[in-house]
């Protein structure tokens, strides 16, 4: 990793986080539920469950949250969860939103961590309150209002990650459909970087466009889309946290497919 | 870590032997796909290219293609069956759909992202090659192939060879129109009449030694006009199969319509032709093609036998040995013994053919740990065969699928009815065909129709359009979609055959009336009250209907008229301030009318 330039590091791989585990360099937090984490975690692991972020995710109150966890402007921060790394981007974008600088997904689940026998524990580790200062990165976060107007510019790409049917059924008018399932592979939260790159180009996500992603309702689908598109050096990308929910809410236009029975071929 | 984190090793998974994939067509499609948004490649040419390449257009849009996959003589293995599953999580619908012609596929999805999922299939050796277009179409085989109690010998072996033969061939990349064959174990499980190639294996006794061969039937299939193939031969031997074959489709080659896409499958040229000149003209081109070919053709065919291993059980954790609820239905009505002492062949009906991403995924340990011959098999009808399941493992087995909803009952019977896509994906689609077949099954399920003997031999068939990829026309009771109108206000409205039949006595089902979509299943209902008044003792809905068909029938009940007449009262459309539900089709609450796009099956 190190002969590449910092911000094309997205994931941190399994070996290396054992060893800055074992170095103590780094910061790991578990996004999952206080009650799962309780069980077991990644040894050293901080506790920051998605749901109790986003019940106040004012800088602020990040700001506040982050100190706790003993994190200030130096240190590696990286996040895991259990569910395919959306929740885990959702709060590494937080922290890149509020500025910190160093923080990747780990490259997998844990699940799969556990599954192939690497060590967890149940001890929550005391953590020293550090002072992390704060410098917002309003270049990574797109509001409804944002994307109204960049929406009518043409080097703007607009991407939706929720599943397929959901697409078809409604959707911000000009939208792509990139679901999150195809951001992974069976064992990794993200694709290599040559599959990556591919799969975009073949969708015409490429070059110097401002691409900016959205998802159901609170930027974690397109949270992982976000750092999918980072993963492949696309510089340009932002996060529509308050995605469709908040659109629709809004009452803003959105689109349809028309004239056919789409969820009738569905199984479910 | 516990010993309960380690994992149960799987059994062995088998793998399939054939690659039919090749990974640059994957590049190769994608370039195209690119070229064509540019403007440099023209929509026509771009239409047969993807077709080509096993990527049908999508109703309403071009921005989605379905992608067909074939499963060459039915045959999928669990890796396969895990891609797929992936597959259609990222790049479809969350579902995949088995289909009538032994193929799965995925729809809606984007255009730009087929060349992906040729990627994928191409990990597991699959492909959508072929699969649409003018070229030989997924050649079948009977889900029963190597295990059918009335089977002569297995003709799995030759459906693959013939598969592989063609595939990629030049001389099948360019036909009139598509070209399909089907390779059967025996007349009674049929659909050998109804397609254009349909061969029956059979063992003749040759000075003495036996000698394995073919009945072939030529120029059948279901269409907008349906007709049944005829027999070529009382004979063909094996080594003359391939040139049988090839005598055909030079023929069909060279005299098929290229111009009148409406009528140019080769049933067409069967029919205007007449079948003795047709006959004649296949039995002397084969003399040619036997005596021209500069080496020796033969046909590639894997004679090693199938490894028949027992996966070992892993013994039931809860330690009980009652099956559960529904056990005896499911074993009565989707499992059939086989030739091989103490082994069955159970049978999975899916609602019209969907399947979920995680059903799939279930599905291919599923295979790995009953069925002895670690795959399965698609079948006839929207479903899947696992063979080779040892008696003793039935029950554990039925709890499995149990827990992931493929334990639904009644797959052999009458209450699995076949729903092509319909306005869920084709662009030639009058109804929503797919969601009345589903709506079908779970009432008659309810009313626990599959456990009636009488019905079981019956089928229920249904196509959104005349155009019969619901196989209608094969049904004892059919229908095919269209669209009426009661002053200005229109209803989804299917025309209703009766009589049809794909076995050895195989005839097209008689029209009998237009019937409204939500009047069908009372239609149906009165239909079988109508048989439990009028049968014979021993008759089952599909002997009775056939011999009324047949005029042969003598109580109250004579003909399909009288039949009409007794149905007539059920159709008649109530206005729509008393059942505005009735002018909506199914699946939809917005009011009904037909919208077509352009077919492509004749692209």
């Amino acid at each position: 990793m190190c002969c590449l330039i910092d911000s094309t590091k997205i994931t941190t791989d399994v070996d290396s986080l054992r060893s800055e585990i074992r170095d103590k360099s780094v910061r790991v937090i578990d996004v999952r539920r206080e009650d799962d984490y309780k069980q077991d975690h990644i040894p050293n692991a901080v506790n920051l469950p998605l749901a109790h972020l986003l019940s106040d995710d004012s800088p602020e109150r990040v700001l506040k949250l982050v100190n706790s966890m003993g994190i200030d402007d130096e240190i590696p921060v990286v996040v895991y969860d259990d569910t395919f790394g959306a929740l885990a981007s959702r709060v590494a974008w937080t922290l890149e939103y509020l500025g910190h600088s160093d923080v990747t997904l780990l490259e997998t689940t844990y699940s799969n961590w556990k599954s192939i026998g690497l060590e967890s524990d149940s001890v929550t580790p005391e953590i020293q309150n550090k002072e992390h200062s704060m410098k917002l990165r309003p270049d990574i976060l797109a509001t409804s209002d944002y994307l109204e107007d960049a929406k009518t510019r043409d080097d703007v790409i607009l991407i939706d990650n929720r599943e397929r049917l959901n697409f078809l059924e409604q959707h911000i008018p000009g939208a792509i459909n990139l679901p999150y399932r195809t951001l992974a592979t069976t064992d990794k939260i993200l694709r290599s970087k040559d599959d990556m790159k591919r799969l975009l180009e073949n969708r015409g996500v490429t070059g110097d466009s401002e691409i900016i992603t959205y998802c159901g309702s609170v930027g974690t689908l397109s949270g992982l889309a976000y750092y999918a598109l980072k993963s492949v050096g696309l510089p340009n990308a932002k996060l529509y946290v308050r995605s469709f929910k908040e659109w629709k809410n809004l009452q803003k236009p959105t689109e349809k497919q028309e004239d056919a029975n789409y969820w009738d071929l569905s199984a479910e | 870590m516990t010993i309960s984190d380690l994992k149960q090793a799987a059994p062995d998974s088998v793998k399939s032997k054939i690659n039919w994939a090749r990974m640059e067509e994957a590049d190769n499609f994608a370039k195209t796909v690119k070229l064509f948004r540019q403007g440099k490649y023209d929509e026509s040419s771009f239409r047969r290219f993807r077709l080509q390449h096993g990527a049908y257009g999508t109703r309403m849009t071009g921005d989605y293609a379905m992608v067909r996959i074939k499963l060459p003589a039915g045959e999928v293995y669990p890796d396969q069956i895990e891609k797929i599953s992936q597959l259609s999580e990222q790049y479809s619908i969350g579902s995949a759909h088995f289909s009538t012609r032994e193929n799965i596929q995925l729809h809606w999805v984007i255009l730009e992202d087929v060349s992906e999922i040729f990627r994928g299939l191409a990990e597991v050796g699959l492909t959508s090659r072929e699969a649409c277009g003018n070229s030989v179409r997924n050649v079948m085989c009977s889900p029963l192939s190597g295990v059918c109690p009335d089977e002569e010998f297995d003709s799995t072996p030759y459906a693959l060879a013939t598969a592989q033969f063609f595939l990629r061939n030049p001389m099948a990349q360019n036909l009139p129109r598509k070209f399909k064959f089907n390779f059967t174990c025996c007349e009674k499980h049929g659909m050998v009449r109804m397609v254009d190639v349909g061969l029956i294996p059979q063992i003749r006794d040759m000075d003495g030694s036996a000698q394995r061969g073919f009945k072939i039937f030529l120029g059948g299939g279901l269409g907008n006009r349906s007709f049944v193939g005829h027999q070529l031969e009382e004979f063909t031997p094996e080594e003359d199969l391939l040139y049988t074959s090839i005598a055909v489709m030079r023929i069909f080659d060279r005299l098929g319509d290229r111009k009148n896409l409406a009528r140019n499958r080769m049933r067409y040229l069967v029919n205007d032709m007449g079948w003795e000149k047709f006959q004649n003209l296949v039995l002397k081109e084969r003399a040619v093609v036997r005596a021209t070919q500069s080496v020796i053709t033969r046909l590639d065919v894997d004679h090693s036998p199938n490894q028949i291993k027992r996966p070992i059980q892993i013994s039931d954790e809860s330690g009980s040995d009652t099956a559960p609820d529904g056990y005896s239905r499911w074993l009565k009505t989707n499992t059939v013994k086989q030739t091989q002492l103490d082994y069955r062949s159970v049978f999975l009906t899916l609602e019209a053919g969907d399947i979920t991403a995680s059903q799939l995924h279930a599905l291919a340990d599923i295979i790995r740990n009953f069925s002895s011959e670690g795959k399965a098999r698609s079948g006839f009808e929207q479903n899947i065969a696992l063979r080779y399941v040892h008696e003793d493992d039935l029950p554990s087995l039925y709890s499995k699928l149990l827990e992931v909803g493929l334990a639904k009952s009644g797959a052999l019977t009458m209450t699995a009815p076949i729903g092509c896509s319909g306005t869920t994906s084709c662009n030639l689609a009058l109804t929503n065909s797919h969601r009345l077949a589903k709506e079908i099954q779970r009432k008659f399920l309810e009313l626990k129709l599959d456990e009636d003997v009488d019905l079981t031999d019956s089928s229920i068939k249904i196509s959104g359009c005349p155009n019969s990829c619901g196989q209608h026309g094969i049904a004892t009771i059919g229908f095919y979609g269209g669209g009426a109108r009661v002053g200005k206000d229109m209803y989804a409205n299917y025309q209703m055959s009766l009589g049809g039949r794909s076995d050895g006595d195989t005839m097209l089902g008689q029209t009998c009336l237009r019937v409204p979509a939500k009047r069908v299943i009372p239609v149906i209902l009165k239909i079988i009250e109508t048989f439990k008044q009028n049968k014979q003792s021993n008759d089952t809905l599909k002997s009775w209907i056939h011999r009324i068909a047949n005029g042969n029938e003598d109580s109250a009940i004579k003909s399909i008229v009288d039949i009409k007449k007794i149905l007539e009262p059920i159709i008649v459309p109530p206005t729509i301030e008393d059942d505005p539900d009735f002018y909506l089709d199914y699946g939809s609450d917005t009011s009904y009318h037909t919208k077509t796009g352009k077919g492509e099956c004749a692209a």
